[in-house]
């Protein structure tokens, strides 16, 4: 046999160990998801036989429902965007932003800031190789605003709890949230609130795409990766968040909170955000929550405009943008995104 | 040979720096290893995703942690 033959067969085979492990674990995904509701209905129900109309027993078995659906959820859709956006980058964003006006570039903007990868420990240097690079400043901001507000823990939980249209709601909200604000920040030429080094930040040495030359197996691997890290850093928010849910679907009376907060109480929406700004969570720790108060009344408004506020700004990425931001600016940043988040749950009330 | 390690001290910068390191050895490559942490300089060398690998003034990765055996062939080719 020659050489060519053996290599050609290995790599085939590789390929269908690749893609059979996918679909494998895509039927082993399917089953679980499927079986996981009659499951711990069984178990909470008659195994450690719980009245699951009771609190106690609703209350258990939301929690460990939730857990699972939640974690199967986002090891989901967290593989899958990872492999799709490592054939994005943020070099490559860059480059494409580079020229564009305002108005259009903040449309390209905020679409970008949510295909493609990016950490908020990124935020900064992203933000002063956007900006030295010659980017505007309010389309790159349109970009700092859309990456963590649409991102893809949110959606996953959004698909998963409520279904396909309050996503697509999601997205398109934070999306013309971003493209507003960012514009606004740019029409009122805030530059001079900029700390004056990043403007003279010198961009030297070549300019390498940090996605190039990834094989498929690299992407399934960052894959992986990322799902691991991602469940290692947020399961004590979920556990918080699942815990604090299912005590609400157990103890608090049906309809609780749509006397207190329901879509006829005109200030819910502003005192939602204004709770949800200082507060630091992750979509993961926020979405059973939210699941649990929509069961109880709460409006879905009300509720995207509580989750968005709690993930889009937060103290510790304030403090990071200390560093390329003036106060003045941060203010301007949080004032103008949290009107945004504000007028999207009145409208989402509205309409909804 | 002038090995920089680009990131403000998160997980991914510490890996990327036991990674060069094991691969340096490896290599038997006489190394000097620098952190680079303050963000006008990383920012400098056109670096947006921390963790970076720098190496000789030469941007060679940038966004990922590689495995120590991905970052000896990235080394390989500029010995001797």
């Amino acid at each position: 046999m020659s050489a060519t033959t053996d290599t050609g067969t290995s790599t085939r085979r590789k390929s269908i160990q690749r893609w059979g492990g996918l679909l494998l674990a895509t039927v082993v995904w399917w089953a679980l998801y499927l079986l996981n509701q009659p499951f711990w209905d069984w178990l909470v129900g008659r195994v450690f036989g719980l009245d699951l109309t009771s609190r106690l027993g609703s209350g258990v078995n939301f929690f460990f429902l939730d857990t699972v659906k939640i974690l199967l959820l986002l090891a989901g859709i967290i593989f899958i965007v990872t492999v799709l956006r490592s054939f994005m980058s943020v070099e490559r964003t860059r480059a494409l932003l580079g020229g564009k006006r305002e108005g259009i570039g903040n449309v390209l903007a905020a679409s970008l800031g949510v295909v493609t990868p990016f950490c908020s420990c990124s935020a900064v240097p992203a933000f002063i190789g956007f900006v030295a690079s010659g980017i505007p400043l309010g389309v790159t901001m349109s970009f700092l605003i859309a990456s963590p507000l649409v991102n893809e823990v949110a959606i996953a939980l959004l698909l998963g709890l409520f279904g396909i249209g309050p996503t697509l709601l999601y997205v398109s909200a934070g999306l013309v949230i971003a493209i507003l604000a960012g514009f606004i920040i740019g029409r009122f030429k805030l530059e001079r609130w900029v700390e004056p080094f990043v403007f003279e930040t010198k961009l030297r040495g070549k300019i390498i795409d940090s996605t190039a030359g990834l094989t498929w197996d690299d992407r399934i691997q960052m894959g992986i990766e990322e799902v691991a890290s991602i469940l290692r850093k947020i399961w004590p928010y979920l556990l918080v968040g699942i815990g604090l849910g299912a005590a609400i679907h157990g103890w608090a009376p049906q309809d609780f909170f749509a006397k207190y907060a329901g879509a006829d109480n005109p200030f819910a929406v502003l005192i939602a955000v204004l709770v949800g700004i200082p507060l630091y969570s992750n979509a993961a720790g926020i979405l059973p929550l939210i699941d649990a108060l929509y069961a109880k009344g709460m409006p879905m408004g009300t509720l995207l405009a509580f989750m968005m506020a709690t993930v889009a700004l937060s103290l510790p990425e304030m403090i990071l943008l200390r560093r390329v931001l003036k106060p003045k600016l941060i203010a301007v940043f949080v004032s103008v995104t949290a009107v945004g988040i504000i007028g999207v749950g009145y409208l989402f009330n509205a309409i909804l | 040979m002038n090995i920089k390690i680009l990131g403000s001290g998160c997980a991914n910068c510490i890996n990327l720096e036991k990674a060069a390191k094991q691969a340096a050895s490896d290599l038997g490559i006489d190394a000097t290893f620098e952190k680079v942490t303050d963000y006008a300089d990383i920012a400098s060398y056109g670096i947006m995703r921390t963790p970076g690998l720098v190496v000789d003034e030469q941007v060679l990765l940038s966004g990922r942690v590689p495995t120590a055996a991905q970052v000896k062939e990235l080394l390989a080719p500029l010995l001797g």
